[in-house]
């Protein structure tokens, strides 16, 4: 089976004098999975909701595989959707959760595909169960069976994952993907994590007051953010004081290269990654551990240089040598940054 | 000090039995008192608890409010479901806004004495009258209005206790039509609110005397009254009867919530 193509044309939404959505232009590719991310009230859910027809949108259209279905109802759209709330219907067990759009097909032999969805998504034994007796994971993963059972077009998921802990939410967005791959229906996925954009999509749109500010592969989104916006919500960053010149900016002594070229000049704000930042104890170093913090493998180390705060990354094995108040010496690897030259329509989401 | 405990434990047992000693016997000596004055006399009393013949035979006026009332208390759960559960779902789905303004007027009614009901709807039975005849059935549309407070409330329970906008958003996604929606999704989950709805109404329009009697239509409360004029010991006999009645249908009630709790947990 494979996937079709879905368009998104200028859509709008205004909720009041909030624009929900404002000229959104999207593309997926046959079989794709696009992961929408962005902070809450940018328009993400409201797309998703507009191309599964639960919501109208004031103008603009939806393509899906040539057929313009902006005007079509929610139920006659060919769509499978998984919800951030349960919403398993608490009446039915499992599998009958899963019959049920099959029924409404008036596919007879809807058990079997019924127990083979069930079996795909690994809970092939909780078939009879009720919704209660299930826990959250293995609810949001029934969901995921009963969308995908109809054979949809398009599969939308809005933050499937929102209310699960940690770990499943991991392990089942590594599950979202391989079903997804497996099946190859086109996928729009709706997120504001991350971390869980950038490890399921092919490709990652970061949305930003309901209009899309970048979309690519999530290695060149998080590499080559296009603005700033981009740049500090995927991924942390350190803003550090440089000096423009020419394709390169100047930040502590070191050239870096730019992502895109500056306009401003020729003082600027350089976006620096924390694993972009080295840190080594030195005693004639500028900069002085404040915090040092356990992630695991890595650790993450804050140093204030001046009256600035850099956060860097470094491997837990050094540690040791970082003690708070450890005088250090910054250096900055040379790859590609962004600049925050951006119109002041982006103050309020610097942090 | 274990000592203390127990002692209190002990009074409070004792307390315990005595409260409900003085409440049973409040509630159970006129009932025992009804047994009695209606099975005073040997060969007055019925063999049977129900036996229709001899009652239809014998009191024809009582048999009639009987059947009046089955069918107002039918007819009513019937109307007031058809009416209030559509429009319920439809508030919590599309207008969640008119909520407040909804259970507002669900609950005038009981802000209004039934004297003044029967006022305001005189003229209106005056049409009803008109168009539909002097039926004792009419009475439904009074009585439809008159239990949507405790009716209102039990169905929303129902619908508050469920994810309604969420559980019909993933119907619709599957392919339901609003129908469907309703009847095989919305429906199935509040059941028991539904049933509980259904028998506070019955329950109710089982126990109504003063909309009837001033409209001048019979049922069973009115035809009770009527007999009590001529023969005290059968409506006494028809009164406990009816209690235990409504007793029943409120045990059923209780044992339908309590089950609902077990499976919701």
């Amino acid at each position: 089976m494979s996937g079709v193509a879905v368009q998104l044309n200028d859509l709008r939404r205004a909720f009041g004098t909030v624009h929900a959505l404002d000229g959104l232009d999207l593309e997926l590719h046959p079989g794709e999975l696009i992961a929408l991310l962005g902070p809450s009230g940018c328009g993400k859910t409201t797309a998703l909701r507009v191309l599964a027809g639960l919501e109208d949108a004031d103008s603009g259209s939806v393509v899906v595989d040539g057929r313009n279905i902006t005007g079509l109802p929610a139920n006659r759209r060919d769509m499978g959707m998984v919800f951030q709330a349960y919403s398993l219907f608490p009446h039915l067990t499992a599998l009958e959760n899963v019959r049920f759009g099959l029924r409404l097909r008036g596919r007879r032999g809807g058990g079997d595909r019924a127990a083979e969805m069930l079996d795909l998504v690994g809970i092939a034994e909780f078939a009879s169960r009720y919704p209660h007796q299930l826990s959250g994971g293995q609810q949001q993963r029934v969901a995921l069976a009963r969308a995908l059972a109809i054979s949809p077009q398009v599969l939308l998921l809005d933050e499937p994952l929102s209310a699960l802990d940690a770990k499943v939410r991991v392990q089942l967005r590594e599950e979202i993907k391989r079903i997804q791959t497996e099946v190859g229906t086109t996928t729009l996925f709706v997120t504001h994590d991350q971390e869980e954009a950038l490890a399921v999509a092919d490709r990652v749109g970061v949305m930003r007051a309901g209009r899309l500010e970048q979309l690519g592969e999530p290695a060149d989104v998080y590499l080559r953010p296009v603005n700033a916006f981009v740049a500090d919500f995927v991924g942390l960053s350190n803003r550090l004081p440089g000096r423009l010149d020419g394709e390169a900016v100047e930040v502590f002594g070191t050239r870096l290269p730019l992502v895109s070229p500056g306009s401003a000049g020729p003082d600027v704000i350089a976006l620096v990654r924390p694993e972009s930042v080295d840190v080594t104890p030195d005693p004639d170093g500028s900069g002085r551990v404040l915090t040092a913090g356990f992630l695991g493998p890595m650790s993450r180390v804050t140093v204030a240089v001046g009256d600035l705060v850099v956060i860097a990354q470094v491997d837990s094995g050094r540690m040791a040598d970082l003690p708070p108040g450890t005088a250090v010496r910054l250096d900055l690897r040379p790859v590609p940054v962004a600049l925050d030259d951006a119109a002041p329509r982006d103050r309020p989401f610097r942090s | 000090m274990a000592g203390v405990i127990a002692r209190r434990r002990r009074r409070q047992r004792v307390l315990r039995w005595v409260v409900l000693a003085v409440l049973g016997a409040f509630f159970v000596l006129p009932l025992v008192a009804m047994v009695e004055f209606t099975t005073r006399g040997d060969q007055d009393t019925w063999r049977l608890l129900v036996d229709w013949p001899l009652l239809s035979q014998t009191y024809p006026a009582l048999a009639d409010g009987i059947v009046a009332s089955l069918g107002q208390a039918g007819l009513t759960a019937l109307l007031m479901l058809v009416l209030l559960v559509p429009t319920a779902i439809w508030v919590r789905l599309r207008l969640p806004g008119l909520r407040r303004l909804v259970e507002f007027i669900c609950l005038l009614p009981l802000t209004i004495p039934a004297i003044v009901l029967v006022v305001g709807l005189a003229p209106v039975y005056a049409w009803v009258n008109y168009l539909l005849g002097g039926s004792a059935l009419t009475l439904t549309f009074a009585y439809t209005v008159l239990v949507l407070p405790f009716a209102y409330r039990a169905i929303d329970a129902g619908l508050s206790a469920i994810d309604v906008p969420t559980l019909a958003e993933a119907a619709r996604s599957l392919g339901a039509g609003w129908g469907t929606v309703i009847w095989r999704v919305v429906l199935p989950n509040i059941r028991s609110a539904v049933l509980s709805a259904a028998f506070l109404t019955v329950a109710l329009v089982l126990g109504e005397f003063t909309i009837a009697s001033l409209l001048n239509r019979t049922n069973l409360q009115v035809a009770i009254n009527f007999l009590g004029k001529s023969s005290a010991t059968m409506s006494v006999a028809v009164s406990l009867a009816t209690l235990l009645l409504v007793f029943v249908l409120l045990l059923l009630l209780s044992l339908l919530g309590a089950r609902r709790r077990g499976a919701g947990s």
